[in-house]
């Protein structure tokens, strides 16, 4: 590869990324705010929940699953649920029985923060 | 060396929103791996090669020296560093190397990666070898993981309060062990709570202004990158518990690199690993473990030695890398401001 070429592909990647954004901010950020299948994944990575706002339908079992090399945990900010400890790799679950917002954070790096709504 | 320089820069950058240019103070920082001493001295910094000189110092009556380490992690086997516990040997071998055995040691937690009483055995079993007698420790927020800290208070929190925090005196100089790395809430940063802020108050009322003061805890008591949580939420009172003593040391882990701070007479300094380092604030991602090369490991990993002078009242703190052979910064002198 030529230096310009890599010039290229390193202003290319950055467009690309924007642009896909985009798209991902208009049809499926739609389906984000519809109720999903009654079984839903949050995956935690880079110390963040993602999604980080994810609605489900009565019913639903979500399940969490901790994809960095530190532990983390999910715990429901008015003691809905609490999960253990999640190393890498480790997954937590919960059925959600009530419709409601559920807000919830790691314990262990409160800066991460989530919410499940259930409707 | 050089990749370092590179980082503080980064560092600094942030780090020079407010206005306040540290950024030739912060220059001086790397230089510390390498042995530079910090000599805090009525308020005004001042820096020294780690020389002979000091040792001498170190020497007389009524000066001691105590080492920090912190952020060991026994238990984490990532390619971060695979071996943490070997790191940690390498760590003490360095402490039992060292001029003068040091009159204790102060470790700021995260002892554990996962609170498993294995990993607390692990950490139990090196730290025997130590040449120092007594070792104080203050948790981070991975020694607390499941049970509220219950095996931790029981393994290391002996004769402490609440969580986990203490005070003693040494040698004229006093020191408290706060914990601000328990009940953190929703959205927020490190936490030291109400309970402990008064007997924090309690515990320095009546104490002459001229006491020299080391507080640790694990968690910067001071504002670092808030979107990481690298910070405190409630330092700003309990630093306000200090404001009236005439030397003030703020000794802190968490973040697996060193940073310093200096405002009026409080000096405020973060601690290596003696595991893994972390990237500098809003380098990467997030603030997981930084991957390098496993022979720059050493370099990024360290322990911190503090040295109190008589003399001057002062605390200097000198940090070094695991992988340092321990010579001195040659030529290097001045202030903050200038110097390196």
């Amino acid at each position: 590869m030529t230096r310009e070429n890599v010039w290229i592909a390193g202003l290319a990647a950055p467009v690309m990324i924007a642009m896909l954004l985009l798209f991902a901010g208009s049809p499926s950020a739609t389906a984000n705010d519809q109720p999903q299948a009654a079984n839903a994944e949050v995956k935690i990575d880079n110390f963040s929940f993602g999604p980080e706002t994810l609605t489900v339908p009565v019913g639903a079992t979500v399940t969490w699953t901790n994809k960095d090399d530190i532990p983390h945990t999910t715990v429901s900010t008015d003691g809905a649920f609490k999960s253990k400890v999640m190393d890498t790799d480790e997954k937590f679950s919960y059925t959600f029985a009530k419709a409601g917002t559920y807000p919830y954070y790691c314990t262990i790096h409160p800066k991460m923060t989530g919410k499940i709504v259930v409707q | 060396m050089e990749k370092k320089q590179g980082l503080i820069d980064q560092t600094l950058q942030d780090l020079n929103n407010d206005g306040i240019d540290r950024r030739g103070f912060l220059k001086c920082m790397a230089w510390a791996g390498t042995g530079l001493v910090w000599t805090m001295s009525g308020g005004i910094p001042m820096s020294r090669a780690f020389a002979k000189g000091h040792d001498q110092s170190v020497a007389k009556s009524g000066n001691f020296t105590f080492v920090q380490i912190s952020d060991s992690h026994i238990g984490f086997n990532k390619p971060a560093n695979p071996d943490v516990t070997a790191t940690l040997q390498t760590a003490i071998n360095k402490i039992n190397a060292m001029p003068h055995t040091p009159d204790f040691i102060i470790h700021t937690g995260d002892l554990s990666q996962l609170s498993k009483p294995s990993e607390f055995d692990t950490l139990d079993q090196a730290l025997k070898g130590v040449s120092a007698k007594q070792i104080y420790f203050v948790p981070g927020e991975h020694d607390m993981l499941s049970d509220n800290g219950e095996q931790y208070l029981q393994r290391y929190g002996k004769g402490t309060k609440g969580i986990g925090w203490s005070s003693f005196d040494h040698k004229g100089v006093h020191f408290v062990g706060l914990v601000n790395a328990a009940n953190l809430k929703a959205g927020g940063m490190g936490s030291l709570g109400h309970e402990q802020l008064e007997w924090l108050e309690d515990d320095l009322k009546g104490r002459s202004a001229s006491t020299p003061i080391v507080l640790f805890a694990h968690i910067p008591l001071w504002t670092i990158y808030p979107d990481w949580g690298w910070g405190t939420d409630d330092s700003e009172q309990a630093l306000s518990y200090v404001k009236r003593f005439g030397s003030v040391t703020v000794l802190n882990g968490h973040i697996h690199q060193i940073m310093q701070k200096i405002e009026g007479k409080v000096s405020f300094h973060t601690a290596m690993s003696t595991a893994f380092p972390q990237p500098a604030p809003g380098t990467a991602p997030s603030a997981g473990p930084m991957k390098v090369p496993a022979d720059q490991l050493q370099r990024v990993l360290g322990i911190t030695d503090v040295n109190y002078l008589v003399s001057g009242r002062s605390l200097a703190v000198v940090d070094s890398p695991l992988g340092d052979s321990g010579s001195s910064a040659s030529g290097h002198g001045g202030g903050p401001g200038g110097g390196s």
